[in-house]
């Protein structure tokens, strides 16, 4: 095993299976000659050549567009949105073409998007909003959102394997500050199912992607309280554990929902209310939500700090709920 | 000022041998013009008697535009026809039953029951389903053509797209593609003249849509698209030039939507004149007269064709009645595809 950042981990999953299966080819703003404005892509046009990883006009559209139709034509592609935010000009492509294609024509579209997504470096209402929640209500699509190095290549490589659009949201706030172990040889990380963070007994947190790092700093604060916090990182958004989360529901009886999205109509709230309805009985305390407030990205530090919930944020909500 | 080619007229039947079709092709191109109206023509007293749910479209006019451009095609190439283009599913072989069955929403058309109308495709065909949004599906024919150049196929794909919706960005953003990498495609703008109400002043502002193709770096020309033969020879051009590494054309075919946008609408806003000049050169009279006195079509082959037709499609109604329902409870099921969904012929 070698210890890789987590964009070192995407960039090794994506190699694999280029390597490993000629019909992936990447497609994207400036992912080619410049490797793509965060260096996923370093190199592979000089291993694979400029057809398989090709520079894109800027032309989100196009790009989506085009993935959809070369996978009904057998080939498995990889777009990169140079950031997650972009892909609302690509919207229709994703959401009219590529998620009603199976359900309505039976046609599969297998291609996977990368949306390099979130904040915490004054990227701005463009450069640092978290859509995962949009997409997930779309029914066709699936959205995964890893956390760690390796489950960020076992999930790319799932997400090139899946027979179905999948959004593969990749924090950039992780990329160069999370590293970890990552096996050498391929492997896969099966998309829908949750990991288990950080066991506990008395709260359980939701979360995924960079949140996942903020409710264990809270979880570490809260250990000298004697407040046991288990934490469940949902690595997929949609399909989504329902099973691994309801579990851990039981076992603590306390549930604080986190993610890094606005809270109106976040994700957050699909698994409040779904926990509300079938684990009522086991829960001592209302479900808590904790979320950006429901404003754009802000720019500025003190800001956009006020808008990414903080580890202080998630340790009150932790204390709240243990008390309650 | 016009910078696309006008193409002309076709002449001889030595001529269209030239191009690749011989006598049989073109009795057979005449047969598949008259199952594709047809087809429309049941549709409407399907709807009259209440059996299609929601609207219904036509293509009343374009069938020699349709019908020409499909019939250029190659058995390996792909094509997103549009709502106008019944004529390209049936020359690539779909049943009528098949089509009859989809108006009528049962669970033996393409869909299912879960799409309507002419959004639906056989994809053994080569064919994909078009959506609503148009031109949604110009950037993922564009799509099919880079895989082709990706993978050194001599393989095609063809796009269809009206003039309306080449007011839309995903026109510009397909053809921008397909120009700066020089894809194996070929854009087909059916332009009928009018985007539901909206006529062509309002939709582009230079004389034709295909002037535009130069800007993309490739060749544009404009056909008359009720002359089948012209639409064939042209279309055979561009898609052979796309075949031969030569990169996309826009081929525009110019014809009049004979109905209203849906059977909801009686097109009060077409003068009537212009109804009037158009039905002059009705694409399918225009070739059975051109058929009696260039090939010698004779009245016993006319009556042959026609009564094989009529047939067909009685055959088709009933066959399509007798399909059942949809199965609500199947409702929730293939929302997502399985890897096993993978292994149909057009995945290879």
């Amino acid at each position: 095993m070698a210890e890789l950042t987590y964009l070192q981990a995407i960039s090794d999953g994506l190699r694999t299976e280029m390597r490993r299966d000629k019909r992936v080819f990447l497609i994207g703003e400036d992912v080619g000659v410049y490797g793509g404005a965060f260096k996923v892509s370093l190199g592979f046009q000089e291993e694979f050549g400029p057809w398989r990883v090709l520079d894109a006009p800027l032309a989100e559209t196009a790009i989506i567009g085009a993935c959809t139709g070369a996978s009904i034509v057998g080939m498995r592609p990889v777009a990169e949105m140079q950031f997650a935010d972009f892909i609302s000009c690509g919207w229709d492509q994703l959401v009219t073409v590529a998620a009603k294609q199976r359900w309505r024509a039976g046609t599969p579209v297998p291609i996977v998007v990368r949306l390099p997504s979130g904040g915490g470096f004054s990227g701005g209402p463009f450069h640092s909003q978290n859509p995962e929640s949009s997409f997930a209500h779309i029914p066709g699509l699936k959205c995964v959102c890893p956390a760690t190095p390796e489950d960020a290549k076992g999930l790319l490589i799932a997400a090139i394997e899946d027979p179905n659009p999948v959004l593969y949201f990749e924090h950039k706030h992780l990329y160069r500050r999370i590293k970890g172990e990552v096996p050498e040889e391929r492997y896969t990380v099966p998309i829908g199912k949750a990991r288990t963070h950080r066991d506990g007994d008395d709260v359980s947190v939701i979360t995924w992607g960079a949140m996942v790092y903020t409710a264990e700093e809270a979880a570490r604060q809260l250990e000298g309280d004697g407040v046991s916090v288990e934490i469940v990182d949902l690595r997929t958004v949609m399909p989504w554990d329902k099973g691994a989360v309801l579990a851990s529901a039981r076992k603590t009886s306390k549930v604080l929902v986190l993610h890094e999205d606005t809270r109106t109509g976040g994700f957050g709230a699909e698994i409040a209310a779904t926990v509300a309805e079938e684990a009522f009985e086991d829960l001592d305390a209302p479900v808590k939500r904790i979320a950006a407030p429901d404003t754009p990205v802000p720019f500025s530090p003190p800001l956009e700090k006020a808008f990414i919930p903080q580890v202080d944020d998630v340790v009150k909500g932790l204390r709240e709920l243990a008390e309650y | 000022m016009a910078v696309a080619r006008e193409a002309e007229p076709v002449g001889s039947l030595h001529e269209v041998r030239e191009a690749g079709l011989d006598r049989e092709d073109l009795l057979g191109v005449y047969r598949t013009m008259l199952v594709t109206r047809g087809v429309e023509e049941r549709g409407h007293i399907l709807y009259r008697q209440g059996k299609i749910p929601g609207s219904f479209y036509t293509g009343r006019g374009n069938e020699a535009a349709s019908i020409g451009v499909a019939t250029a095609m190659g058995p390996d190439d792909v094509g997103t026809p549009l709502h106008r283009d019944m004529g390209v599913h049936i020359t690539r072989g779909v049943e009528p039953w098949r089509i009859f069955a989809q108006y009528m929403g049962r669970a033996d058309g393409p869909t299912k029951g879960r799409d309507g109308n002419v959004h639906m495709a056989d994809a053994q065909l080569g064919l994909i389903a078009m959506v609503s949004h148009l031109p949604a599906m110009l950037p993922v024919a564009t799509g099919c053509a880079l895989a082709f150049r990706i993978r050194e196929e001599r393989r095609v794909a063809v796009g269809w797209f009206g003039e309306g919706a080449s007011a839309r960005g995903d026109t510009h953003e397909a053809m921008t593609l397909a120009g700066t990498r020089k894809l194996p495609i070929v854009y087909v703008c059916d332009n009928n003249q009018w985007a539901y109400s909206t006529p062509t002043h309002l939709e582009y502002a230079t004389e034709h849509v295909a002037d535009r193709a130069e800007a993309y770096g490739f060749e544009g020309v404009v056909v008359d698209g009720t002359d089948v033969l012209a639409v064939y020879r042209e279309a055979k051009r561009a898609i052979e030039k796309a075949r031969a590494g030569g990169g996309p054309t826009l081929v525009e075919c110019l014809t009049l939507r004979m109905e209203g946008h849906a059977v909801h609408d009686d097109a009060f806003y077409v003068p009537k004149l212009m109804f009037e000049q158009w039905a002059e050169s009705d694409p399918l009279e225009r070739f059975r007269t051109w058929l009696r006195g260039h090939a010698e079509m004779s009245d016993e082959e006319e009556d042959e064709i026609a009564g094989g037709v009529k047939k067909l499609l009685n055959d088709a109604l009933r066959r399509a009645d007798e399909s059942p329902q949809p199965d609500p409870s199947e409702l929730t099921h293939g929302v997502y595809a399985s890897l096993e969904d993978l292994d149909t012929p057009h995945h290879k």
